[in-house]
């Protein structure tokens, strides 16, 4: 064998370890998932006894209005929450990037609520929220306003502030870490160039961190589909279907409704979503630098 | 078309006070031009000017008006930036234009301005490039750029041209020298290139370790340093220093040396005979050394050349005198060879002496 050969193989000689685990790991897990829905399984069955049914779960989901309400209640929690998420943690991050006494101390409070257990947080919450002995309405009570139906009327209101409060330090730090990493030298520039504050913010800062915030954000995205913990402990589902997250939705697929394949095929549809959202992005990323290039080489054309 | 005024500036980065006490008057549409050696200050000093540095003590006045509480944006200037501070996400052309779009000027008159200074630094072919995709000297140039098309009445340069060759470097101190004269704005320049200091500046002022050590006309730094180390820092190559003792032999003043004894005459000897005492530092600069093998040996110095580099039309020797060395420029023609001892004659007028203590001049 010749050495350039040996060389060109070396990288892929380092990396088979990796690439093994990889498959065993992550792979095998995944395609008991994707056979496992296309069986009606019972959880007294192993994979092999159960039936053959095709696509006839995915149907079954598709025809279920619990599964698009369910669907809708995921939707409607992960954008809001990631929204909110992303204006506070960024605007925390803009607010506190200074050399103050005491800044240090500040900030690692605001990251505290991160290193809480979910089933922690969710407990708490769940007696903040308290409809008699709460804090809030205790607290709306000596103030002489009524007390607001936390859990019930308003329970997706009520998780996805839970949520903001627990995540959106996550979102500090990253944007803190990025803020704090911008060279110092153009803002500078920008400040004898006449940008007011607001300006250096819409201007240099924000575009200057937005690689690091677009992966931020998909990295809360992707956890906000999946939530579960705080949910299940602060209203399980309830009421009705008003909490019920797929995350939480396939648990008691599985668990209560014993159905293993709708489970899996449930599992695949949040996938599968997760996997559109996150190809639109970069599509879009790709989009963008794509017509920037088109823009330049046009403009050189023309000079 | 400003005047500017540093009041007794201090700058203090917590216990350490990096400039004691600027005190400098600058007038109307003057080339200010700040030289010193290396984290001696200069940057501090023209970033207070900007607003970038709080003034820990002191005051900076404009046109008799204090400013240092006001914001950078608020002092009407623009800035080069040692390291350029280039916006990485904008390319050339809207680097350039940034300043007049955040002021909200007509787009004709922005796109006409960015042409305009572009061609004038010559990055009429770069206009769409990100500063990522430029050379050093590109990116400076465009640093350049963006503080021209800006126009306001102060411009402030921290060493804007050290990062080109040596053609474009040229190319670029005629085009700011024109400018300086067309646009009457007030710059402060900062440089380590003495010709960039001698050809541009109005007024030199020289720093070392945060105090201010003499400020004056180029020709004035150059004939008539204060001390030592403007001496040795104004000029290049730079002045030779020989260690000696004034001594006063038959109604005469010498300085006596290691391998020399050099007559003073006039006001200079007038001078070294009232001075406090005999220990002095001999200035002379190599281009007051003229080869002559005939020069009497009072007004000569007699050396051993050790080294000749040849820099074109001049070159530079350098010899030894006793234990001390010694630069000449000489003209390329002249026959010298290595290891020679030969006579040089001291021009009168060239001759600095200094204190051997406290480096001052007598
Ligand atoms: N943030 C800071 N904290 C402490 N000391 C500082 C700080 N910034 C600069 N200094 C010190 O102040 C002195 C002057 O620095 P300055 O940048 O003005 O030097 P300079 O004359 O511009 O040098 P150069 O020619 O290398 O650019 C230096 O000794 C430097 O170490
Ligand atoms: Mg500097």
């Amino acid at each position: 064998m010749s050495i350039a050969r040996a060389n060109r193989l070396t990288p892929y000689f380092f990396m088979a370890p990796a690439v093994v685990i990889m498959a065993i790991a992550l792979l095998y897990p995944l395609g008991y998932m994707v056979w496992g829905s296309f069986k009606d399984w019972d959880p007294s069955q192993s994979i092999g006894e159960a039936e053959f049914v095709g696509l006839k779960n995915y149907v079954t989901l598709w025809n279920d209005p619990n599964f698009w309400e369910s669907a809708s209640v995921t939707l409607r929690f992960a954008f809001f929450v990631v929204s909110f998420e992303m204006v506070l943690g960024v605007g925390l991050a803009l607010l506190l990037d200074r050399n103050i006494r005491g800044m240090s101390v500040l900030r690692t409070m605001f990251i505290l609520p991160m290193m809480i257990a979910p089933v922690v947080v969710g407990l708490m919450w769940r007696y903040m929220y308290h409809p008699t002995v709460g804090t809030f309405n205790r607290t709306l009570d000596s103030l002489g306003i009524p007390g607001v139906d936390w859990l019930g009327q308003h329970a997706l209101t009520s998780v996805i502030i839970a949520d903001i409060w627990q995540w959106t330090p996550f979102i500090f730090i990253l944007a803190l870490a990025a803020l704090q990493s911008l060279p110092r030298s153009a803002l500078e520039a920008a400040r004898i160039d006449g940008a007011t504050a607001w300006q250096q913010i819409w201007y240099i800062k924000l575009p200057l961190m937005m690689p690091v915030l677009i992966v931020t954000g998909l990295l809360r995205l992707i956890d906000a589909f999946k939530v579960l913990e705080v949910i299940l402990v602060m209203t399980e589902g309830g009421p009705g279907l008003s909490t019920e997250i797929l995350a939480l939705r396939i648990s008691r697929t599985a668990t209560e409704f014993r159905e293993l394949g709708v489970a899996a095929a449930l599992s695949n549809y949040l996938l599968l979503m997760l996997l559109a959202f996150t190809l639109g992005m970069f599509g879009f990323t790709r989009w963008q630098e794509a017509r920037a290039a088109k823009i330049r080489t046009a403009d050189e054309e023309d000079a | 078309m400003p005047t500017i005024h540093l009041d007794h500036l201090i700058k203090r980065y917590g216990d350490v006070e990096v400039l004691h006490g600027i005190e400098l008057e600058m007038a109307d549409h003057e080339f200010t031009v700040l030289v010193g050696p290396s984290g001696c200050g200069k940057s501090t000093t023209l970033r207070m000017v900007a607003g970038l540095e709080d003034v820990s003590d002191g005051e900076i006045y404009v046109d008799g008006k204090p400013v240092s509480h006001l914001e950078p944006k608020d002092r009407d200037l623009a800035m080069v930036f040692q390291d350029y501070a280039l916006y990485p996400h904008m390319n050339v052309a809207q680097n350039i234009s940034f300043a007049l779009r955040l002021a909200r000027r007509p787009k004709a008159e922005v796109d006409a301005k960015v042409k305009e200074v572009a061609a004038t630094v010559g990055l009429t072919e770069f206009l769409h490039r990100k500063p990522g995709a430029l050379s050093g000297g590109q990116r400076q140039r465009v640093a350049m750029a963006r503080a021209l098309a800006k126009d306001s009445s102060i411009f402030l340069f921290d060493e804007p041209l050290s990062n080109l060759d040596a053609k474009l470097r040229g190319q670029m101190r005629a085009e700011l020298a024109v400018m300086s004269q067309r646009v009457q704005k007030n710059m402060i320049y900062v440089t380590h290139d003495q010709i960039e200091a001698m050809t541009l500046a109005d007024r030199i002022v020289v720093m070392h370790g945060g105090y201010i050590q003499q400020q004056g006309t180029p020709e004035e730094l150059f004939k008539h340093p204060v001390n030592k180390f403007v001496a040795g820092f104004v000029g290049s190559p730079p002045m030779n220093f020989l260690h000696g003792d004034i001594e006063e032999r038959d109604g005469a003043t010498f300085v006596h040396g290691d391998g020399f004894a050099l007559k003073l005459e006039g006001a200079k000897a007038e001078a070294a005979r009232t001075h406090t005492h005999r220990n002095t530092i001999l200035g002379v600069r190599p281009s007051d050394l003229r080869f002559d093998p005939e020069a009497p040996s009072e007004t000569a110095l007699t050396l051993d050349v050790m080294v000749s580099e040849y820099v074109g039309a001049q070159s530079v020797l350098l010899c030894k005198c006793g234990s001390e060395d010694v630069m000449v420029e000489l003209n390329s023609e002249t026959p010298v060879a290595m290891g020679q001892t030969l006579k040089f004659a001291v021009n009168p007028n060239g001759v600095h002496l200094f204190d051997s203590e406290n480096e001052t001049a007598i």
